[in-house]
């Protein structure tokens, strides 16, 4: 039999299992079917209910506008699949092909996708972290509980953590009348994602709405009641806040400890895994059969120096999701790459933060269009000369530019003849510790449009 | 009925909160908000409202009968 009936027999009768239940895992299963996929699809996921969509959780949920159960994402075709719901995968063989259930069942594939994603990591100390009042927010419940304690109506609630979730709750926070404290380890918010530049923005912008920013401080104890209702932190600088309501907004950890002993390189890291989202085992060596998706998959990107990337982004999710699918029912050579510029957005305090390209890739960084008083503008990093991302504030008409940009290693700071220049654009050093490893010469450039078409070619960087 | 607008690609053009404001609204000069889940009677503008978004960034679901975990709830 040939390598070409092989495959057709897979796409007709084989068997495909998803362990994750969630965009990714949800996208990739309709690819699948789209791309002519007839066998047997099986969906693990460890929460009930069918997948649904996280990014308004902390926005529109928290608002009170749409409850937490009303996210379900929609579907774009009928996927014909067994669902297999509220239970966890705790295993993957790779010998024998099949996928341990945590309660003892096992589901046999002949190519498996893993979108397992990550999970809110949890306040430090776990019984302060079960304090009446203390939440993460993840999933719908952990949503479902805060939006009923905010509308409770809260004395103050503790935000700890800056970054984008952290951020939205606090302008929730304010846009409900209720008092809030941001307590953040960095210097200011959204430092870690998008530099000092960006993060002062986001400080002035977060007091100017009232928010109690407190910055280079660490939360040490989370302190309960008589009754365990959370109602007092304290901070190392000695000081201390009262509270009724504690929100715990600091990353995520990515669920791959159930592939511990499966043989891929699989950890806290991610799921390393090739352009195609073929997952590598422990040596490095790409697997036929294991795909990975979303932000558990951890992907080389061409464009930053073949970095392997982790990304927990919406889109990356969908798009790696299609790759994935595309090629776990293509034989070699009509294998797509996952070659596309990470885009990203929040929106807090009335602003629409947007970003495109990998923004901590960059050693200086300059506002190339607005202003930054007023909120409204553009701002792109460079590394060693040429452009890598972009960040704009209430201007995101701009950015599919500033990714043609990233794509053709154009030289940074980029030339912007636009109205809004600022007139005293200069670039500044953007504040974290850029890329270690300088990779000398070559970099790269992306061609093409298609899915089926883009691909990378090198190029001589810009010096 | 169940909708998703891929934020990534949306511009805030606000034809959508113009066409169905009940389901879509605008969250200061460009953000767009919306409700993932609005009642089926808000049907016929939220379909009017997809198909004039220039970005072809909102998603309504295409199915009547789909197929669902079993013993789970739908919403």
């Amino acid at each position: 039999m040939t390598s070409a009936d092989t495959l057709k027999g897979f796409k007709r009768d084989g068997r495909v299992v998803i362990v994750g239940a969630s965009l990714a895992g949800l996208r990739a299963a309709e690819a699948l079917r789209d791309e002519g996929f007839t066998g047997s699809l099986t969906m693990i996921g460890d929460e009930l209910g069918e997948p649904y969509d996280r990014p308004p959780l902390s926005k529109q949920v928290l608002t009170g506008w749409v409850p937490a159960g009303g996210t379900t994402l929609p579907r774009r075709r009928d996927i014909n699949a067994e669902w297999l719901l509220g239970v966890p995968a705790d295993g993957l063989d790779l010998a024998t092909n099949h996928v341990h259930l945590a309660d003892g069942r096992e589901v046999p594939f002949d190519r498996v996708l893993i979108s397992t994603g990550v999970r809110a990591r949890p306040w430090f100390v776990e019984t302060e972290a079960a304090l009446d009042g203390v939440f993460v927010v993840r999933t719908r419940e952990h949503a479902d509980g805060l939006q009923r304690a905010l509308a409770s109506g809260p004395s103050r609630v503790l935000v700890i953590g800056a970054g984008f979730t952290g951020s939205e709750i606090a302008s929730i926070c304010r846009e409900r009348d209720i008092p809030v404290t941001v307590a953040e380890l960095a210097p200011a918010p959204l430092v870690g994602a998008l530099g000092a530049v960006i993060g002062d923005v986001a400080a002035d912008m977060q007091r100017a709405h009232g928010v109690d920013l407190r910055c280079g401080v660490k939360v040490t104890q989370l302190e309960g009641d008589a009754q365990g209702r959370f109602h007092r932190a304290h901070f190392d600088d000695g000081s201390t806040i009262d509270a009724d309501v504690a929100v715990v907004a600091l990353g995520g950890i990515r669920n791959t400890e159930w592939l511990r002993d499966s043989g891929l390189a699989a950890g806290p890291w991610g799921i390393a895994c090739d352009t195609g989202c073929r997952a590598l085992d422990l040596n490095g060596l790409i697997t036929d059969d294991i795909f990975v998706a979303g932000d558990v998959a951890r992907c080389p990107n061409p464009i930053y120096e073949y970095r392997l990337i982790s990304l927990e982004h919406w889109v990356n999710a969908v798009e790696q999701a299609q790759v994935a699918a595309h090629n776990m029912v293509s034989a070699q050579a009509d294998r797509w790459p996952h070659l596309s510029i990470p885009t990203f957005w929040s929106i807090q305090f009335g602003v629409n933060i947007k970003s495109v390209g990998v923004p901590t890739f960059a050693d200086e960084v300059v506002v190339t269009q607005g202003s930054v008083p007023d909120r409204r503008f553009v701002a792109a990093y460079g590394y060693q000369g040429r452009v890598t991302a972009a960040v704009s504030f209430n201007n995101a008409k701009w950015l599919d530019h500033y990714r043609q940009l990233i794509e053709t290693a154009a030289p940074f700071p980029p030339p912007c003849p636009t109205p809004d220049e600022p007139v005293d654009a200069k670039p500044v050093p953007v504040d974290f510790p850029g890329p270690r490893l300088l990779a000398q010469g070559a970099t790269v450039v992306v061609t093409g449009h298609d899915p089926g078409e883009r691909r990378v070619t090198a190029a001589w960087q810009h010096r | 009925m169940r909708v998703v607008v891929d934020l990534s690609r949306c511009q805030g053009y606000a034809q959508c909160a113009f066409l169905a404001p009940d389901t879509f609204r605008m969250h200061g000069e460009e953000a767009l908000m919306y409700n993932p889940n609005p009642d089926d009677g808000q049907r016929e503008q939220v379909l009017r409202a997809a198909a004039a978004c220039p970005l072809q960034a909102i998603l309504v679901e295409q199915l009547e009968g789909r197929d669902a975990p079993v013993g789970t709830s739908q919403s």
